[in-house]
């Protein structure tokens, strides 16, 4: 017993531990990174960096954000995290104007095709809605609460994200549930009619991402999870199309000069609009692997993996609707080991996938040096935080270590052998008069 | 702890009396909310119904007249069937329609299981369209259940968890609602009951205030068999008749959702 409480005492404090996120406008307009409880976002446009003011009267982000996300025509921006804050940002001038109070921690937000909804995810499993702009029914102002529109059963909701044609918004948790449901044109009286439940993955849900190639108007959807695979399903009926698993492809990934050591989750998925770009993040991979899908055919397969060095292990991967550049950042919101106060973050910009559209085995996809990356060395110090990052290699190899941590003690359920749960049931207060 | 194993022995040797429910001693809750670690069905065509109803499901030796007649699909749905009293009850009602209780508590479900098997002995050819399953409905419908699979579910009796921190572990909320309209055809009914009345009420302000439920009209209610069983056929129900107790019954049926 008192080793258990050991545990979870540290557990808790660990899981504090928040990955760096990284999205980008879906123009290509702008960049943003969080990192804790930092929001730094660079004008990619005008090339400069975005200096953020808070219009809304509430306070700003206290503790790490863990959903950051814009709306499908990037007027909208919404962040949210562990401060219990949902912030919502115009992106034309960068003014927050709106700060919404959550009554639990933000796992996970996302923006209504429309721009006229944020939705928002917590750590009870409840998805919780925001209206934004005037009442659209003729009613008086909005308020500035949030109503609960649906709940996935006290179980950590891990992604949140609308269909292409946003008649759908897609809910993952770490119960390996994935549910599609019809988002009503008047979400505060609640989205309670379930399209389907997309079933399969056997362990925790960490991502989701929809693409919609031309021939296909009502898209597919990709989830990757803690099972260590990326499924790709009719979101329509729930039908589980096909399972790309690199847990059992382990010895393609070596072959190409990569370790896969410790756990191989599947930490994030993107997916360019039409498909055919998609990119996979896992854990304790140095690198990120592009993946090939053959909607006729309903196919993923392995398309490249791209290969980074030693200590680079992306936390989240960021595309745009005309996907010139992959982007993604490694980074943590604080080291536990290291006691650093400085947040650290390394962007990191992949290129070439245009050359060739039409034949998306011959991907020249390479590693954009730093005075490379569009915006260049003036991007990398906004959102890095500093230009040298480069060279704390240490600190990089810690955040790695740190992010594994935090995903273990987040998402992974605790397995105890049946003669511990034996022994936890001998301490049971009703049995304890027996011997 | 060696009584309840000699008594369990006793049980396997003679499978055709009931078994008796002083042996399956059980707490009253069970926590829905923490992690479960009984094994969970991936998918609804995951799960094996030829092993819960062996009648239904012919050995591949004896299908060669109907293999082309799809499977037979779980109609009812008792959530926290407990002991199992409505399973039995609704059972040579609708012979030829599937059942399944759903339990959380494995002594329950063990015991349930048992009483089945033995009801089966007894009667051959009777109570081969009911079974039960240990898990926890609140997290796992969709698991079991395809979209619009049920035509009834039941919740008789469920914990009332009075203190408002623990609303959210009853069985019947606007959320989990939504899972269970996925659940129920269009024409499905939901059946609950309750001896605790600021339960009775919650449970029919959820029901009242989903738009994918309307109330079932009394006199149908009165011509449907099933709903005499609710407050006889259940050990619980039985329970609350014995002490002279009130009960709140709120029966709905699930409609299509209006455009709005």
């Amino acid at each position: 017993m008192e080793e258990n409480l050991i545990e979870e005492g540290e557990s808790s404090r660990e899981g504090e531990v928040a990955p760096a996120l990284i999205v980008i406008h879906p123009r290509d307009k702008s960049a943003a990174v969080a990192v804790g409880p930092e929001l730094r976002v660079y004008d990619i446009a005008g090339n400069c960096p975005i200096s953020l003011s808070d219009d809304s009267g509430g306070p700003s982000h206290s503790e790490s954000i863990r959903a950051i996300g814009f709306g499908a025509n990037g007027s909208v921006f919404a962040s949210a995290g562990d401060d219990k804050l949902v912030k919502i940002w115009m992106t034309d001038s960068w003014h927050c104007t709106k700060t919404v109070y959550a009554e639990k921690r933000v796992s996970a937000v996302a923006v209504s095709h429309n721009g006229q909804h944020v939705v928002f995810a917590d750590k009870f499993g409840l998805v919780w809605a925001i209206a934004l702009g005037e009442g659209d029914e003729g009613q008086a102002p909005i308020d500035n609460k949030a109503v609960p529109i649906l709940g996935h059963y006290c179980s950590i909701i891990t992604s949140l994200k609308f269909s292409p044609d946003g008649w759908f918004i897609a809910s993952a948790d770490r119960d390996f549930k994935i549910r599609i449901t019809v988002f009503p044109k008047r979400p505060r009286k609640g989205a309670h009619e379930i399209q389907s439940f997309c079933l399969g993955h056997t362990d925790f849900v960490s991502c989701l991402a929809f693409a919609r190639p031309i021939d296909y108007p009502q898209g597919f959807l990709l989830s990757g999870g803690g099972d260590s695979t990326v499924r790709l399903w009719d979101f329509i009926s729930g039908r589980l199309l096909h399972t790309c698993d690199f847990g059992a492809q382990a010895g393609l990934v070596k072959s190409n000069g990569t370790e896969m050591e410790g756990g191989s989750a599947v930490i994030d998925v993107c997916a360019s609009c039409d498909g055919s770009l998609i990119a996979v993040a896992i854990q304790s991979l140095h690198g990120i692997i592009l993946l090939n899908c053959d909607f006729s055919a309903r196919t993923l397969s392995i398309a490249k993996v791209v290969t980074m060095e030693e200590s680079y292990v992306p936390t989240s991967l960021g595309l745009s609707d005309l996907p010139k550049h992959l982007w993604m950042v490694m980074g943590v919101s604080n080291i536990p080991t290291l006691g650093t106060t400085k947040l650290l973050s390394r962007v990191r910009v992949v290129s070439g996938f245009l050359k060739d559209p039409s034949d998306s085995s011959v991907r020249n996809a390479i590693i954009m040096g730093d005075s490379e990356v569009p915006g260049s060395e003036k991007l990398l110090e906004k959102l890095q935080g500093s230009l040298d990052v480069a060279e704390e290699e240490v600190t990089l190899a810690a955040t790695a270590a740190a992010v594994k941590t935090s995903v273990h003690n987040l998402l992974i359920k605790k397995q105890y052998s049946l003669e511990k749960r034996e022994l936890q049931k001998r301490s049971r207060n009703d049995k304890k008069l027996k011997q | 702890m060696s009584k309840n194993n000699n008594s369990n022995m006793r049980q396997n040797g003679q499978s055709a009396r009931l078994p008796r429910k002083r042996f399956y001693r059980a707490r009253a809750h069970s926590n829905p909310l923490s992690d479960s670690h009984f094994p969970i069905p991936i998918s609804p065509a995951d799960v094996d119904y030829s092993q819960h109803y062996p009648h239904f499901f012919p050995s591949e030796r004896s299908d060669d007249d109907n293999g082309s007649v799809p499977p037979t699909k779980v109609r009812f749905a008792d959530i926290g069937c407990g002991f199992g009293g409505l399973l039995v009850g609704l059972s040579p009602l609708f012979p030829d329609i599937l059942m399944i209780g759903m339990e959380l508590r494995d002594k329950v479900t063990e015991y349930v299981k048992e009483r089945i098997l033995a009801l089966r002995a007894t009667n051959p050819g009777k109570y081969e369209n009911i079974s039960v399953v240990r898990t926890n409905s609140m997290k796992y419908i969709p698991n079991y259940f395809e979209k619009g699979q049920l035509s009834k579910m039941f919740f008789l009796f469920p914990d009332p968890h009075f203190k408002e921190k623990n609303h959210r572990r009853r069985v019947i909320s606007l959320q989990l609602l939504d899972e269970y309209a996925y659940a129920l055809e269009v024409g499905g009914i939901i059946y609950t009951i309750t001896d605790v009345e600021e339960l009775g009420d919650w449970m029919r302000s959820c029901l009242e205030d989903h738009p994918m439920f309307k109330a079932v009209p009394e006199e149908e209610l009165e011509a449907d068999p099933v709903v005499k069983l609710l407050s006889s056929a259940t050990e619980e129900g039985q329970k609350v008749a014995r002490n002279g107790g009130q009960t709140f019954r709120a029966v709905y049926r699930r409609i299509m959702l209006e455009d709005g």
